[in-house]
Formats: C-alpha cells, sequence, structure tokens
C-alpha cells in the first residue's frame, strides 16, 4: 500500500492496523450515542518519510494526529510505534514516549506562557530528568540552529507567530526524537513565514532522517511533503508519492 | 523532572497571579496567627494558675471551723469557734502531714512615722512561711522563741511595706500597730493575687500569741479562724485528709453519725480544677482558631481547582511534552503547599506580634512556645496538602487530548 518503501529501513516507525476510534456523545435525551470517526485505518510509515494528512474538517485527521501523537488511544485495532504497542501502555510510558520520541509542533504554537523561549525549549529535558543547567545550555543550542539565540531570553507574546512557531519547533527537537507531529504548523502564520517554516521542516527530513508526519488542508504546504494521505469522513481515500515534492527535491 | 524544577515551575506560577496568591496565603496567615494567639494567650493563662498554685504551697489543705446551725437554720463554715492551736499542734504530729500553721485574723491601722495604714493582720506560727511557700525579701521571720514569749514582732507584706516604708528598708524600724510599738523583722517577697484574685501582699504577720493577747483578742481562748496543714507528699493527700478528720472528731468528741464541726478542704484539688479549666480554656481557643484555618485551607482548594480549570491548555501542553500524572500532580500540591508554608510563616510572626501586642495591651500573660508555632506551622502544611490534594489530583488526571483541545 505505501508507494515508497525505503530499502535500507526494516521495520517501520508507524504501523497502523485496523484502527478505530469513538466518542461516546449524550444527546438531547441524555442517551449515550457513540460517534466513530475512524473506520479501520491501515498505515505504514518508515522512519525518514515526510507525509502529509489532508482532508476536510471532520474527516478524523486531528483524531489520527492526536493518537499518533499518544495523546489519545484508540478504541480498536493497533499502533505500533517503534515496535511497541501504545495501545497497550500505562499513561506513565505513553508520557516518556511522549517525551522522547516525538516532538509536538502545533497551530496555536502552545508554548508555555510567562516562560522565556529558553524555557520553553529545555521543558521537555526538565522532564527528561536533566538537570536545569544542562538542558538550558542544551536549548540555547537549540535556539541558535533555527536563528533565536538572540531571542532566547524573550516570552512568547514578545515574539512573532514565526519566531514563535521555530521556538516550538526547537522544543520539539530538543529531546531528538524520531517523530515530529505537526499539526497545521502554519495554520497562524502569513505565506512567507510558512514557506520559512515549511523549508525547516524540509531541511530538518532531508538532512537528519527525522520522520515528519504533518496535517494541513492547504495543497501548497502538503507539497512539501514526500508522500501525501487523503481522509474523508474517517477513512483513507488517497495515499500516493507526491510528484511535485520529489521534483523540489 | 527533579524537585528542585518542579519548586522552581511553581513558584513562577504563584508569581504570575500575586494578587491571588497573596489573597489566598491571607486566609492562612489569618488562621496560622489566630491559633498562634490563642494558643499562647492559652498556655499564658496556664502558666499564670501554674505560678499561682507554686505561690500557694504545695499539698495544702486548708481545715476551717464548722459551720453551726440553730433552730433549723444553718450558719456559715467558722461562725463558732471549735479549732484551736491545739488542734494545729496535734495534727501536726500525723505521719501523713508534715507541718501546720494556725491561723487568726484581724485589721488594724499601721502607723510609720507620718504614714499611717490600715490592713490585715495575720497570728500565726513561723511554721506559717514555709508552708505558705513564702520567700524572705528581707530580714527574717519570727521565732519560735517570738511565740513563745508572744513577743512584739512583725513581719511585712511587700505592698504593705511600700505603703508605709517607700524605699527605705523596714527591717529594724519600729512600727505602731493599733499603738502598740512592733519591731520589724523582715519583709516577704510579693506573690501576687491568689487564685481567688485576693492580693496576698497586703498583710502583716505577727506571732499567733502576740495577736491573740493583744492585737485582735479572742472570746475563746485558742480558737483560731483556720489553719493550713501540709501533706507530705502528693501521692498521700487521702490519706492525709482521712487522718486529720478522724483526729479531729476523736478530739472534738464526736459520736459516729454526727456531722463534722469543721471543713477539711483540699487545696490541691482545687488548684487541679483551675488548672484543667485552664486546659479546656485552651483547647477551645485552639479549636475556634482552628476552623479559621480549616476556612483558609478550603481557600486554597478552591483556588487550586479554579487555578486548574484555568490552566488546563498548559497541563495538556506539558503533558504533550512529556510531563507524566506525578509530575503534575507533584506541581499542583507544591504550588498549594507553598501557599500554607509561606502563609504559616508570616501566620507565625504575626501570631508572635499579636501575642505581644495583647501582652502589652491587656495586661496578661502569654508564652509563646516553639512547640505551639511548630505545631501551628505543621498543621499549615497539612491543610496545603489535603486541600491541595484533590485539585493537584484533578489537574492529574486529566487525558493529554482533551487538556490540550480546551480553550
Amino acid at each position: 500500500m505505501p508507494s515508497i518503501q525505503p530499502h535500507h529501513v526494516i521495520n517501520p516507525l508507524i504501523k497502523i492496523e485496523n484502527l478505530c476510534k469513538s466518542y461516546s456523545l449524550e444527546d438531547a435525551n441524555g442517551r449515550t450515542i457513540m460517534n466513530q470517526v475512524l473506520f479501520n485505518i491501515n498505515l505504514t510509515i518508515n522512519q525518514g518519510e515526510f507525509v502529509a494528512i489532508m482532508g476536510q474538517s471532520g474527516s478524523g485527521k486531528s483524531t489520527l494526529m492526536n493518537i499518533l501523537g499518544c495523546l489519545d488511544t484508540p478504541t480498536s485495532g493497533s499502533y505500533w510505534l517503534s515496535e511497541k504497542n501504545a495501545a497497550a501502555l500505562s499513561g506513565d510510558e505513553l508520557a516518556r514516549i511522549r517525551n522522547r520520541s516525538i516532538g509536538f509542533v502545533f497551530q496555536g504554537f502552545n508554548l508555555l506562557k510567562r516562560m522565556t523561549a529558553l524555557d520553553n525549549v529545555a521543558a521537555p529535558l526538565l522532564y527528561a530528568g536533566v538537570s536545569r543547567s544542562n538542558s538550558r545550555r542544551q536549548a540555547l543550542e537549540f535556539l541558535r540552529r533555527t536563528g533565536l539565540e538572540n531571542f532566547a531570553l524573550h516570552q512568547p507574546n514578545q515574539l512573532s507567530g514565526g519566531q514563535q512557531q521555530r521556538v516550538a519547533i526547537s522544543r520539539a527537537l530538543i529531546n531528538q526524537p524520531a517523530l515530529i507531529l505537526a499539526d497545521e504548523p502554519t495554520g497562524n502564520l502569513d505565506s512567507q513565514t510558512s514557506r520559512e517554516i515549511m523549508s525547516l521542516f524540509a531541511q530538518l527530513n532531508r538532512d537528519q532522517g527525522i520522520t515528519i508526519v504533518l496535517v494541513t488542508h492547504e495543497d501548497t504546504i502538503a507539497a512539501y511533503a514526500k508522500r501525501l494521505i487523503r481522509l474523508k469522513d474517517g477513512h483513507v481515500i488517497y495515499d500516493k508519492n507526491n510528484d511535485r515534492s520529489l521534483r523540489t527535491q | 523532572m527533579n524537585l528542585f524544577s518542579i519548586i522552581g515551575e511553581a513558584l513562577r506560577a504563584l508569581r504570575q497571579n500575586r494578587l491571588r496568591t497573596g489573597l489566598t496565603m491571607l486566609g492562612m496567615i489569618i488562621g496560622v496567627a489566630a491559633v498562634v494567639l490563642m494558643l499562647s494567650i492559652g498556655q499564658g493563662a496556664q502558666t499564670k494558675i501554674n505560678q499561682s498554685i507554686a505561690a500557694m504551697g504545695s499539698h495544702l489543705f486548708i481545715v476551717v471551723p464548722g459551720a453551726t446551725s440553730s433552730g433549723g437554720f444553718s450558719f456559715g463554715s467558722g461562725t463558732i469557734k471549735t479549732l484551736t492551736i491545739n488542734d494545729a499542734h496535734a495534727i501536726a504530729e500525723l505521719p501523713s502531714i508534715g507541718a501546720t500553721a494556725p491561723v487568726i485574723t484581724g485589721t488594724a491601722q499601721l502607723n510609720y512615722a507620718a504614714k499611717n495604714w490600715s490592713t490585715i493582720i495575720t497570728g500565726t506560727t513561723p511554721d506559717y512561711f514555709a508552708v505558705g511557700s513564702w520567700k524572705m525579701e528581707s530580714g527574717t521571720t519570727f521565732s519560735e522563741s517570738d511565740l513563745r514569749s508572744a513577743a512584739r514582732v512583725v513581719v511585712l507584706g511587700s505592698i504593705t511595706a511600700k505603703n508605709l516604708f517607700n524605699d527605705e528598708d523596714p527591717v529594724g524600724k519600729t512600727i505602731r500597730i493599733t499603738n502598740r510599738p512592733f519591731l520589724v523583722v523582715g519583709v516577704l517577697m510579693a506573690k501576687g493575687q491568689s487564685l481567688t484574685g485576693r492580693d496576698q501582699d497586703d498583710n502583716v504577720f505577727i506571732p499567733i500569741t502576740t495577736s491573740e493577747r493583744q492585737i485582735t483578742g479572742s472570746q475563746f481562748p485558742g480558737s483560731i479562724r483556720y489553719m493550713l496543714a501540709q501533706g507530705n507528699s502528693a501521692d498521700d493527700m487521702d490519706i492525709a485528709e482521712i487522718e486529720m478528720v478522724q483526729l479531729l472528731r476523736q478530739r472534738h468528741r464526736i459520736s459516729a453519725g454526727k456531722e463534722n464541726d469543721f471543713t477539711v478542704r483540699n487545696l490541691t484539688a482545687i488548684a487541679d480544677v483551675a488548672t484543667s479549666a485552664a486546659k479546656v480554656m485552651s483547647m477551645v481557643l485552639g479549636a475556634i482558631a482552628s476552623v479559621s484555618l480549616l476556612v483558609g485551607g478550603i481557600g486554597i482548594m478552591n483556588i487550586m481547582l479554579v487555578s486548574v480549570t484555568e490552566r488546563t491548555r498548559e497541563i495538556g501542553i506539558r503533558m504533550a511534552i512529556g510531563a507524566n500524572q506525578r509530575a503534575i500532580l507533584t506541581q499542583f500540591l507544591l504550588e498549594a503547599m507553598m501557599i500554607c508554608s509561606m502563609g504559616g510563616l508570616i501566620g507565625v510572626v504575626l501570631g508572635i506580634g499579636g501575642a505581644w501586642l495583647v501582652s502589652q495591651v491587656a495586661d496578661m500573660l502569654i508564652v509563646v512556645t516553639l512547640g505551639m508555632i511548630g505545631l501551628a506551622f505543621l498543621f499549615a502544611s497539612a491543610v496545603g496538602i489535603f486541600f491541595g490534594f484533590y485539585p493537584a489530583k484533578k489537574a492529574a488526571s486529566l487525558k493529554p487530548v482533551d487538556a490540550l483541545r480546551y480553550e
């Protein structure tokens, strides 16, 4: 099914089998009704891929993203991340995976308010048990790589959107995760900044081999990915190599 | 995440909302200050009572002549003169009794130079001073030979001495009591008020023999107003009381079935009642103050719940970047505990300050002990843990996806 199968990678980073997700809701009469959002998703993503998941709102792409990020658990089916079945892990183990193996980049940046850029980037290291001074030193290095070392002591509300997103990317990268999950990362940015952020993702993917899964509804953003997955009403309806992306490489 | 980092996070969060943190802390401050203040007032009252008891003398009995009745009317105790100096001597011989002091009293006018003062004259024996735990400011008590010879010697209470002599040293001077010259041999150290609030220092003491023959006089020679008897030990007070009653009944020839013509009161028992009353007061004050601590605790819980709701998204972000439940729980619990311990610290300082103020303004004895400070502080921290736990637990058990989505 996946069109790209780099031959040097043996085990897939992500393997999803028959995954379903439904939410229970209460209707006006107080009865519980089940609302199924994802239907029998099967998906394999290998290390080093750059995947864009597209779909209209309500297509289930955010739900899928949350499950991929171990923020939510599937109702049925299995989700293997680095050969661990995330559906069977405890809350603490999931927290550990989110900390070490996954970096999140959100549409709204989701930086911690009233904390400096430096402390924001350092936070995942603190949760990993690294000392404060060590984590700050490393955080500064990561800010330098995204060109923000001069803004290290600025708080998020003193930074532009693009700068905030680059702080968020630094934070996502600091524990050197295998996987970056970006949920509409350019949704709050102008087109020029969007291009810069997307170039940064492409560069991370190309130079460091970091697997990137991107959720977007914009074709121009999805164009940066090497593989395109389309969801509709909880089903995968399209999964192909992105020819345009290959051309830009 | 190590504890040090979490403390840093908690401090940052508390600083972000200074006014709210301050107001929440105020509940704790008032609670702890109230507990410290109330406990110190209670402790002060207890100490005051203990001092009075110690001043009164240890394991004391007071024996007063009994009530008389006439035509069905009972008169008050002491209305008949059934108790004598010889009764006192006999009781002093009992094995369970250390010493006794018979007392007769009267009032008289004292003169020294141009000053005069009216006060109570206590005629007694030299043992009185030992039995009543009196200490000498200067000079000595009168002696057994003074007693035998009915000498005109006098020991002054401190207030009487001050009123007659001002700053002059009274010992060796002669004062006049109802116009008879008396040599001042000693001045007593001040004792303050008795448990009943009577001033014990406005008093003069002369040998009982002198008093009987020359000052107060007596209808019935040898009869006394009351006697103090000192038991040998606190454990034998009950035995001593029984022995005294038996001896006096025998000496007064009271047949079986007839009522005593005297009353024996155990002053230690009275003191015990006063002590336990002070303890109960202490506890009641502490309990009332604890209520304010409890209210402060509920305030903390309330604010922490609001804080958790407000910061749901922050909790979600922290979970997304790898915080586990314990890290979130610890962070919020620490915030609550910091409010409490900082409030507790300020409260202790304010409580001590308040206690000092009360002692100055109301002229009360206030005792602040390290124990009560520790207790108040521990109690405050416990309140923090107790009332902080539920909100912290609530924060930690949020689902990451729900917390992140929260607007």
